[in-house]
C-alpha cells in the first residue's frame, strides 16, 4: 500500500516537474493570443531563454543572473514578433516560424562558438543552479501515511520557478478578469476598434501582452536548463513549445484550465518515462510514442469539435488597421 | 495610414523583396563578425564550396531538390490562402509510401517500380495534408495548428513504425531493409558513366528534374487552368469566391492535397534517390525551408526555383564552411533561413513605406 502511493506520489511530483516548463510557456501563449497576437515562436523563445539562461549562469556562477538573461533573450524575441505582427502588421504565423528557426540557429551556433562542446553549455553546479527547497517539516511527517510522502514529494522538494510557475496561474487569473487592464488586454483581443473607439492604444496593450509572454516563456526556458537540467543542449525544448500551444487550445485559452492541462501532460509524460519496456497486465506493452501522441491527438480532436468547441480570441492573428 | 501603398510595378516585384533579403543577409554577416569570423572570407568559401567543382554543385543541385518540392508545396496552398506549416511531416509520412511500394512491389522492373514509389510518397503526402484540410474545410478547426500537431504525429507514428513493425529483425537500426536497386532512382554520375562521361558521385539524381516538372505543372495550373484560377480566388478573397459559386471546402482540400502530394517529392528524393531505405528523421527540416524559399520566391515556381537553389547554395556550402572555419558550424544555414523567412515575409512592408515616398513624391493627388 505504502509503496503504491509512494510510487504514485513519484509520478504525480515528476508529472508537476514536466509540466512546469509546459505551464509556463501555455501561460505565455495565452497572455499573447488573449490580447490578439498568436505566438506559434513559444517553442523559439523557450530554446533562446533556456540558451541565455544557462550560458549566463555559467559564466557568472548565479542561477538569478541566468535567469535575468534567460528572460532578457526571451523578451527580445517576443518584442520582434511584436514589431511585425503589431507595427508591421505582418503575418504572425511567419513572424512565429522565423522566431523558432533564428532561435533553433542560434543558440547552436553561439553555444558553439562560445563553449566548444558542440553546442552545449559548461554543466552547471551549485549556486548555478535553482536547487530543490525542502519545506520545514518534511522529516517530521516522513512516517504519517498518505500526508508524509504526499508532502515531501508533491508540495515540498520542487525548485523556485516551479512555484513561480504554479502562482502564476491565479495571478494570470486574477490580472485577466478582475483588473482594468485584464478587461481592456481581453477586449484587443475580441474587438480591437472597439477599444480604439474608447480611446484605449491598442498597439500599447498588444505590445503589453507579448512582453508578459516573452518574460513568462523565459522563465519556462530557464526552467529547462538551469533547474531541470545541468546545463543547455541544442535543441534542448524538443517540441515542448508547441505541446504548450496545444495545451493552450486544449485549455480554450483559459488560466485554471492551463494549469490542469499541463499537469495532465507533465504527468503523461511522466507514465510514458515509467512506462518504457514495462509490460502491463492484460494490455501488454504499451508503445511510449503512443503516450508521447496524445497531447498531439487530444488537440486536433478538440479542434475539430469532437468534444466540446475550442474557439480562440475572435481578433486573433488580424492585424488591427485604424479605420480612416 | 491605412492606404495600401502603390509602388511602381519593378520596385514591387524586384526591389523591395531584394532589399529584404539583403537585410536578411547583412545580418547574417553580422552575425559571423560577432563569432569573431570575417563574413567575406565566410562568403567565399560558401560560394566556392557550393560551385566550385562539378561535387560542390551536384550537392548543390541535390539539395536543391528537396526545396523545389517543398517550396512549390508551400507556394500552392498558400496561392489558396492556407499556410502548410505541416511540409515536414507530410514528407515523412510520404516516405513510407514510397517504402511501402519499394518493399512490397519489389517484383516490378525499374520502370514500373520507380513511377509507383513516387505514386505511393505522392499519396502518403496529399492524405496527410489532406486530414487537416477536411478539419479546417469542414470542422473549422485552424489549419496552421492542426498541421504543426500532424507533423509531431508524424514523427511519433515514424518512430513507432520503424521501431517495432518495419526494422529488420535482426537489425539494432530503426530503419527498413535496403530497397531493391530497380527501385533506385538513377543518379546523375551513374548515367553519366553509362554515357561514358565521367562526374563525381553525389546523391544529385533524376528526381531534380521531376522537381523542374513539377515547378513547370504547378505554374500551368496556377495561371493556366480553372482550377487554378479559382485556387488564386479562394486565396485572394474566400468570399467573392463564395459568391461566385466556388466551394472554398472543395478548393482548400485540393490545394492541401496537392500540397502535400509535392512535398512527396522530397521523400522520392531522399528514400528512392539516396538512402534506398525507410529511416528516422530523414526529413531534417528540408520541410521547414521550404517555407523560407515560398516566402523567398514570393509564391511563385520561378521565384522557387531561383530561392531552392539559393538555399541548395547555402546548404551545400555551409557544410563545406564548417570543415573551413570550425566556429561557423552548420547552424548558421539555419540562422540564415530564419533571417530570410522574418524579412521576407513577416517584415515584408518594412521597406515599402521608404520606397514609396522615394518614387511617389506625391501620391495623394492622383488617388483621390
Amino acid at each position: 500500500m505504502n509503496e503504491a502511493i509512494d510510487s504514485l506520489a513519484f509520478i504525480l511530483a515528476s508529472g508537476i516537474r514536466l509540466g512546469a516548463p509546459l505551464l509556463l510557456a501555455c501561460l505565455a501563449g495565452l497572455w499573447s493570443e488573449r490580447s490578439g497576437v498568436v505566438d506559434i515562436g513559444l517553442e523559439g523563445k523557450m530554446l533562446a531563454a533556456a540558451f541565455a539562461a544557462a550560458a549566463a549562469a555559467s559564466v557568472t556562477g548565479s542561477a538569478w543572473l541566468g535567469l535575468g538573461a534567460g528572460v532578457g533573450a526571451s523578451l527580445a524575441f517576443a518584442l520582434v514578433h511584436g514589431y511585425a505582427s503589431i507595427d508591421q502588421r505582418g503575418n504572425q504565423i511567419v513572424s512565429g516560424t522565423a522566431v523558432n528557426m533564428i532561435a533553433v540557429g542560434l543558440t547552436a551556433l553561439l553555444g558553439a562558438a562560445w563553449f566548444g562542446q558542440g553546442g552545449r553549455t559548461p554543466p552547471l553546479e551549485g549556486a548555478a543552479r535553482f536547487q530543490p527547497i525542502e519545506w520545514p517539516g518534511v522529516a517530521a511527517l516522513a512516517d504519517v501515511p498518505l500526508l508524509g510522502p504526499v508532502y515531501r514529494s508533491l508540495i515540498s522538494g520542487h525548485d523556485i520557478l516551479i512555484y513561480l510557475a504554479l502562482i502564476a496561474v491565479p495571478a494570470t487569473a486574477f490580472v485577466l478578469y478582475r483588473t482594468r487592464f485584464g478587461l481592456r488586454l481581453r477586449a484587443v483581443g475580441e474587438n480591437p476598434a472597439a477599444v480604439d473607439t474608447a480611446g484605449i492604444s491598442v498597439r500599447a496593450l498588444r505590445y503589453g501582452g507579448v512582453a508578459i509572454c516573452g518574460v513568462l516563456c523565459g522563465l519556462a526556458g530557464t526552467y529547462l536548463s538551469v533547474a531541470q537540467a545541468a546545463g543547455f543542449l541544442p535543441q534542448m525544448t524538443a517540441g515542448k513549445g508547441f505541446i504548450a500551444l496545444a495545451a493552450l487550445v486544449f485549455a480554450k485559452w483559459r488560466p485554471g484550465a492551463a494549469l490542469a492541462t499541463c499537469l495532465l501532460f507533465g504527468v503523461l509524460d511522466a507514465v510514458a518515462i515509467r512506462l518504457q519496456g514495462v509490460a502491463l497486465p492484460g494490455v501488454g506493452q504499451v508503445p511510449v510514442q503512443a503516450i508521447q501522441a496524445l497531447p498531439y491527438l487530444l488537440t486536433v480532436v478538440l479542434l475539430a469539435g469532437f468534444i466540446g468547441r475550442a474557439i480562440p480570441p475572435a481578433a486573433s492573428g488580424v492585424p488591427y488597421v485604424k479605420e480612416r | 495610414m491605412s492606404q495600401p501603398v502603390t509602388l511602381p510595378k519593378w520596385v514591387d516585384l524586384a526591389l523591395a523583396p531584394a532589399l529584404n533579403v539583403a537585410t536578411a543577409f547583412a545580418i547574417s554577416a553580422l552575425v559571423v563578425l560577432a563569432i569573431g569570423e570575417n563574413p567575406v572570407a565566410a562568403l567565399r568559401a560558401l560560394v566556392a564550396g557550393s560551385l566550385g567543382s562539378w561535387e560542390g554543385l551536384g550537392f548543390t543541385l541535390y539539395y536543391a531538390t528537396n526545396f523545389i518540392f517543398t517550396g512549390l508545396a508551400v507556394a500552392l496552398a498558400y496561392r489558396a490562402g492556407l499556410f502548410n506549416i505541416g511540409g515536414e511531416g507530410q514528407a515523412y509520412v510520404a516516405g513510407l509510401g514510397a517504402a511501402l511500394v519499394c518493399l512490397h512491389l519489389d517484383f516490378l522492373p525499374a520502370i514500373l517500380l520507380i513511377p509507383a514509389g513516387i505514386a505511393g510518397a505522392a499519396a502518403f503526402g496529399a492524405a496527410w495534408a489532406l486530414l487537416p484540410a477536411w478539419l479546417q474545410a469542414r470542422r473549422g478547426s485552424h489549419i496552421v495548428i492542426t498541421t504543426i500537431m500532424f507533423n509531431w504525429l508524424a514523427t511519433t507514428l515514424l518512430a513507432y513504425l520503424l521501431v517495432n513493425v518495419l526494422r529488420e529483425p535482426q537489425s539494432m537500426q530503426p530503419e527498413t531493409r535496403v530497397f531493391v536497386p530497380a527501385a533506385k532512382v538513377p543518379q546523375l554520375h551513374d548515367m553519366a558513366a553509362g554515357l561514358g562521361l565521367k562526374l563525381p558521385a553525389t546523391p544529385l539524381n533524376l528526381s531534380f528534374f521531376l522537381a523542374l516538372v513539377c515547378a513547370g505543372l504547378v505554374w500551368l495550373l496556377l495561371w493556366r487552368t480553372r482550377l487554378g484560377y479559382e485556387i488564386r480566388t479562394v486565396g485572394i478573397s474566400p468570399t467573392a469566391a463564395q459568391y461566385a459559386g466556388i466551394s472554398n471546402a472543395r478548393i482548400i482540400m485540393i490545394a492541401m492535397a496537392l500540397s502535400g502530394a509535392l512535398c512527396g517529392g522530397l521523400a522520392v528524393n531522399e528514400i528512392m534517390g539516396v538512402q534506398n531505405r525507410l529511416l528516422l528523421e530523414f526529413t531534417s527540416g528540408y520541410g521547414f525551408v521550404g517555407i523560407a524559399v515560398a516566402l523567398m520566391g514570393r509564391a511563385h515556381p520561378v521565384g522557387v526555383v531561383l530561392a531552392a537553389l539559393l538555399f541548395g547554395m547555402l546548404y551545400q556550402g555551409g557544410t563545406e564552411l564548417a570543415f573551413d572555419q570550425p566556429k561557423i558550424t552548420r547552424d548558421m544555414i539555419v540562422v540564415i533561413q530564419g533571417l530570410v523567412v522574418l524579412f521576407a515575409g513577416a517584415l515584408e512592408g518594412v521597406f515599402r513605406k521608404p520606397l514609396a515616398r522615394l518614387f511617389s513624391p506625391r501620391p495623394a493627388a492622383t488617388t483621390t
